[in-house]
Parts: C-alpha cells; structure tokens; sequence
C-alpha cells in the first residue's frame, strides 16, 4: 500500500469519489479508495497539498468533508466535517500553516483552525462563487471569482474588507452591463498581479498596485467558456483550457496566442503546471490525464482513468524520475556506477574525437586554399578572355552601325 | 533513338523497373493477341507491330502512346490481361485448395478497416467494478432501475417542410409514448423546463437543412446528458420497397450492436432509454441501432418465426443513419455547456483504423 503512494507522481480527484494516483516513470494508475463504499457523495471536489513536505493530501468532497490523505501509508487518516452539503460544493481548498481554508460555492469562506470544530473566521465572498485560490507567495492571500460577483483579493488577517475588488468592465456601446463570471484565477508570482479566465472566453489581467481596478490586459481565446488556468514556470504565458477541449498558452504581454495544446476529447475541468519542469498537465470530463511539453506542445503522456475527472495535483518533484527514486536505493548506486563509467569514457573519446577533427579539418583547410588559388587563377584567365570578346563583339557592332 | 540511361536517383529508377515491368505485360498480351485472333485487319496488324517496336525500349507505356485511339485500344486489351491473368491465379488456387482437400490452410481474412482496428483503451471491460458503479449511478440509472417510463417530445427547427415533418411522425410510431409537437419558434432552452414540468424523459429535435433532415438533438431530461448527431440517407416508409403493413403500437425490443468504449456505452445507454424497458414480444417488432465504423444505422424490422429453424423478417421503416457530432453534460446549452466529447475533425480522424464508439 504505501509503496504505491509513494511512487504517484500525479494526483487526481474524481466525480465517483476515487482519489487516483498516476505514476508516470512506472506507467501505472492506482486507485486509492475502497470500492465497496462508492458513493457519488464523495464527489472530490478539490485537492491540495497537506504539509510542505507533500506527505499529506487534503480531499475536499461533495458531502462537505475533508479527508486527509497519507501518501506514506496510502489510506486516508482522518476527516472532519467543513460546512453541510446543502451550501454547495467546495470551489476552493487552500492550507495556511495549519490553519484550513475552505470555500463553497454559495460564496462563504471559512477559516479551520486545527484544534476547534467551529471555524475561526467566516467572511461572505459573493454569491455564485466558482473559484477560490491562494497566492502561493503571500499564504495569507486568497482570491475569489464567480458569476456576477467579480474578482476579489482577501488578506485573511484581516477579513473584514476585501484587500482588492476589482469593478466590472465599461459597458458596451449600447450602456448595457457586461456580465461577469470569473472561473479561474492565479497571482502571478514577482508581482502583485493577478490573472484570471471567465465563462465569457476571456483572460483578464489585474493589478491591484496600481489605482485602476479594471483589468490592465485583456485576451480572448476562442468561443467557449474557459474553465481552468495555469500558469508555467518562469514565463510570461499562461494556459487555459475551455469546454470544448481546447488548451492554449496565451502571452501576457500583448495577450496573443502562441500555442495549442492538441489531443484532448471533451472540456477540461482543472489544469496544473508543473513547478519546475515546463509540462502541463490537464484533465476533465474525458476521463483521460494528458501530460503535454510547453516547449514542443507534443503530448507526452495519456491516461485513461475510467471516471470523469474533477481536479488535479501534481508533486513539485520531477515527474518522470519520482517513480524511480522511490523504487529503491540499489537500483541508485548501480545508476550512479554507470554514470562514472560513462564520464570517464566520454572524456577519453571527446578528447580523441576532438583531435582527430583537428588533424584532419587541417589538412582539409591546406587543400581547399590550394584548389581555391587555382580555381581563382582560372577564373582571372577566362575574364579577361571574356573581356576581350565582349570587345571584339562592341567593335563588330560599331562596325555594323 | 538512342535512349542513354542516366541514374539520378534511386526514387527514378524505380519509376522505370515499373515501367518496364509494364512494357513486358504490354509485350505478352500483344504476342497472345496475335496467336488468338489470328486473322485481323491490317491496320491494327501494322499497329501491333510498331506497338512492339515501341515496346522495345525499356520506358514504355500505355500513356506514352500519343493517338487517344490506339492509345484507348491498348489500354483496354492491357486491362483484359491482366483479368485473365487474375482469373487463372484464382483457379490454380482453388485447384491446389480442393486438391489438399481437408489439409488446406484456412482462407485469408481480408484485410478491412474494422478488423484492423486500433485498440482502444476505453473499451469497457464487462467486470470493471468502477465503470460498472460509474454506469450504475449515471443519469440514466432511474431509467435502467425500472424507476422512470420514457416519455418523448418530437420537434423540429423552425418552419419544418414536408418531408422533417413526415419524418417526425413515422419516428413517433417507431418510439412508444411520443408527441410530436409544433416547434412555434420557441427557442430550446425554453421548451426543456416546461417538458420537465410536464414529465418527459426526451426531447428530439430533429434539424433540416433545405426541406432534407440533417440533424438530430437527443436530450436526456432532467439532468442531461445531451447528444447531437448527424443524420444523413433518411429513407421514409414510402420510399422503401418490401415493406410490411404499419408498426402495431407494441413497445419493439431494441438491439445494440457494436457499442464497445466507454463514449459507446454511454451512446447506447442513452439510445435504449428511449424505449419502454418491458418489450411488448406480442407485437414481434425490433428496432436495431447498429454502430459500424462510428455510423449508427437504425432499422426497424418485424420478424416471425416461421419454423425451428427459419426467421423472416419484414422491414417497417423508416431507416436512417446517424453519426455523433458531440455529446454534452447537462441539458442542451450549447454555449455555456460543458462537453464530454467533441468530434474533432482533421484531429480525431486522421486515422481511419480509430473508431470512437
């Protein structure tokens, strides 16, 4: 059992209420639940990491629980109850040293602390509200988006008043409201910045630095609504993905698309970058994991997962070797032997290598310079052989006229 | 005529081993021409002769011959030779199969698209505990529990012509329990909370597109999920030939065939909720939704047993053929919906072997 935790790489939430495990080094997909109690109730809902160490997995599900899950042992240890179901499901679930964050969709966000059952602070974010998430940087730092009530950025030491709220767009031509409906957002690390995709195809860029509470960058990206966004490491672009399957980096300078991601059969439902590698991953209703590279937009990985799928987590660990340092130490010092071999054989045939290119690139250079002296007085003898007919032909012609 | 051959490149030389190979077929059924028609005009005699000189040299071809006539002549004798040749390779086989007699290797499977089939890893594993719980708790599991009847609404696009109209109607025989109504320009997104209201279970909505049915919404109410199909070689009763008196009002059985993956299953799931679960065996009617290569066909057939041994079976009509176009979670929003599965032409298949359903 904690073997197989151990070596997932990849974890996923599901609308049967499985949480999935995806090793990518060993190509295997484990299910981390016991199927005789299958309920539909335990729709997880959202998925975030327990401690910093990535031993615990916090599982937020449709009945208003959240299970904490150990990926040492591979089974869940504890649960308490965080809101009744009748609230809605939870759009959000973020850890703030121990205390817990949660929030659901009617819009109430609520702070646990570990020792008390009832939550510490409680504050109203809106009324349909799809998204919550926490600033990675600043753990304090939530956001929260959703239809008809717009971006809005809480510091949680102080609750009372919303950090930033962001105003709706102008009104178009007509002096009609636009409507709003934040799906997904992320901060973008290095600045105050937040970027977030709607349920109107558009990626909206905010700056909560600066006096204007409108968005600073806005871009479109197809027909459809878009669901999820992700930002990669180190980059100016951002990925989104909408209904249709479609995902694409959009740059945050001009907001133009440079990529597609191809492969995909039904909407994406959540997506994540990975911290340090530049790949993607992303999941949805077409019950399969992709894995796509950001450099070469090729699709790496496909996994087929039998249950539709709600939300994704991936380790900060690189994704192909952690299967293969959890395998066990002795496979490491055989790998670590060859490595040595092959340093120093490679030393030895670089330098051989290099040696010979030299010798001969030489001896090639002597030759090519002979031959192009040559080449050169030829041709020296065939203009002025040239010259001289054109000559003889000019004097013909005078002749002629 | 002096031809020099000049090796480019390897891609060239092997265009000529063709040509030549057709030269010397050319050769022969020149030669078998002769000694078989023996007495023929001059012409054509002259013809076959400078025919063989040209064939000569090893860049010979049909094409090559410059007179569309003669040219047309060849061509034609080429094409007979190479039956004959075709005819004779067939018989030696069966001569050499008949002669082994019992010992002979079992005959080819011919090469087809289906059986070539890439594998599918959604192909639904009848012991699957998890997609057996995932079908089991899906929005048709109060149907298949023997908890809901199916009740359907039949509508059109808006102004329907003749024959979406007569369509409609024929389908409403076909499906038990259906009303088929006026569309009125009512747009859907009104229509599904009042057939919620009014207890269906479907809404079908047949598209047109110049007076000709081109598209198909099937919407599973309450919750979902909503399938759009293409429509395409409608064949109403009139038009069939050998067709049995009209459909009784017995509820038919229904067949499924060929529903594998896991999109197939959830197609078929839908497609058979639109029948009553109990199949009235009196009125002796099927209605068969058979998926081929990613092609749903559906007949409607009335069958007899007429001994032991013998079936008969009389086609009542209408026929039609559908292909999915999407499959949407929830009820029909196409704007705002989210979507299960997309047919993504270019993408989707651009392998012919890759079938969906």
């Amino acid at each position: 059992m904690d073997e197989r935790g151990r070596l997932c790489s990849v974890w996923l939430g599901s609308e049967t209420g499985i949480l999935k495990g995806v090793s990518l080094s060993q190509k295997n997909a484990f299910n981390f639940c016991n199927t005789r109690h299958l309920s539909r109730e335990q729709e997880v809902r959202a998925l975030c990491w327990g401690d910093p160490a990535e031993s615990e997995l916090l599982v937020a599900s449709r009945d208003g629980t959240v299970r904490t899950f150990s990926t040492e042992k591979g089974s869940f240890t504890e649960a308490r109850v965080c809101g009744e179901p009748e609230q809605g499901c939870f759009s959000g679930l973020a850890l703030n040293g121990d205390a817990l964050i949660t929030c659901v969709e009617c819009g109430t966000l609520r702070v646990w602390r570990e020792d008390r059952s009832e939550p510490v602070t409680e504050l109203q974010a809106g009324k349909n509200v799809s998204r919550m998430r926490q600033n990675p940087v600043q753990r304090n730092q939530v956001a929260t988006g959703g239809k008809d009530t717009g971006l809005k950025i809480w510091d949680l030491d102080r609750p009372e008043q919303p950090a930033f709220t962001a105003k709706n767009l102008r009104d178009d031509w007509l002096d009609l409201r636009q409507p709003q409906w934040v799906r997904d957002m992320a901060f973008i690390p290095d600045s105050q910045k937040v970027v977030t995709c709607t349920g109107y195809h558009q990626v909206h860029v905010y700056d909560p630095s600066t006096p204007q509470r409108r968005p600073v960058m806005e871009a479109k990206f197809g027909e459809y609504p878009l669901t999820a966004l992700s930002l990669p490491a180190g980059g100016s672009t951002v990925v989104v993905g909408n209904t249709h399957g479609q995902i694409a980096m959009l740059d945050l300078r001009k907001g133009l698309v440079c990529g597609i991601l191809k492969g995909l059969a039904g909407g994406v439902r959540s997506l994540q970058c990975h911290a340090s590698q530049p790949v993607v991953a992303s999941c949805g209703l077409d019950r399969f994991l992709h894995i796509h590279s950001l450099d070469d937009r090729k699709l790496q990985h496909k996994v087929y997962l039998k249950s539709r799928l709600n939300c994704l987590l991936l380790s900060s660990r690189d994704l192909e070797e952690a299967g293969a340092a959890a395998a066990g130490a002795t496979s490491e010092e055989v790998k670590e032997e060859e490595d040595e071999v092959w340093d120093t054989m490679e030393q030895v045939e670089e330098a051989e290598e290099k040696q010979k290119r030299k010798a001969s690139g030489d001896e090639e250079e002597e030759e090519e310079e002979e031959e192009k002296e040559e080449v050169k007085e030829k041709k020296e003898e065939v203009k002025e052989k040239k010259e001289e007919v054109k000559k003889s032909k000019k004097k013909r012609k005078k002749g002629q006229d | 005529m002096d031809i020099t051959e000049v090796p480019v490149s390897q891609t060239d030389s092997k265009g000529k081993k063709k040509k030549n190979k057709k030269a010397k077929k050319q050769k022969k059924s020149v030669e078998e021409a002769e000694s078989s028609s023996g007495v023929d005009n001059k012409e054509e005699l002259k013809m076959k002769s400078e025919a063989a000189e040209s064939a000569f040299p090893p860049t010979f071809s049909v094409s090559e011959i410059k007179n569309k006539q003669r040219r047309h002549l060849m061509f034609m004798k080429l094409k007979q030779e190479k039956r004959k040749q075709k005819m004779q390779l067939k018989k030696k086989k069966k001569k050499e199969r008949e002669a082994l007699g019992d010992k002979a290797p079992p005959k080819e499977v011919p090469k087809t698209i289906e059986n070539q089939r890439v594998y599918d890893e959604t192909t639904v594993d009848p012991e699957d505990e998890e997609v057996a719980f995932d079908e089991g708790t899906d929005e048709f599991s109060a149907y298949f529990n023997g908890l809901t009847n199916p009740k359907v609404l039949i509508t059109t696009s808006d102004r329907p012509r003749g024959r979406t109209v007569r369509f409609c109607e024929q389908l409403a025989t076909v499906v038990p329990n259906a009303h088929v109504y006026y569309r009125r320009g009512l747009a859907l997104k009104r229509v599904i909370p009042q057939c919620v209201a009014r207890n269906f279970t479907y809404l079908m909505v047949i598209n047109e597109d110049r007076k000709i049915p081109n598209g198909m919404v099937l919407c599973h109410l309450p919750d979902g999920p909503t399938a759009h199909f293409k429509i395409s070689s409608v064949r109403l009763r009139k038009e069939m030939k050998r067709r049995g008196k009209d459909p009784t009002e017995h509820s038919p059985e229904v067949i499924l065939n060929n529903f594998t993956t896991r999109l197939g299953h959830s197609i078929g799931r839908l497609l058979a909720a639109l029948f009553p679960q109990d199949p009235q065996f009196v009125g002796r009617q099927v209605a068969t939704f058979h998926n081929q290569r990613d092609f749903i066909f559906f007949r409607f057939h009335r069958y007899i047993f007429k001994n032991e041994k013998k079936v008969g079976i009389q086609e009542l009509g209408p026929r039609f053929t559908l292909k999915l176009r999407s499959l949407q979670k929830g009820t029909f929003d196409s704007k705002f919906g989210e979507y299960e599965w997309v047919l993504k032409r270019h993408e989707m298949d651009a392998c012919r072997r890759k079938f969906q359903l």
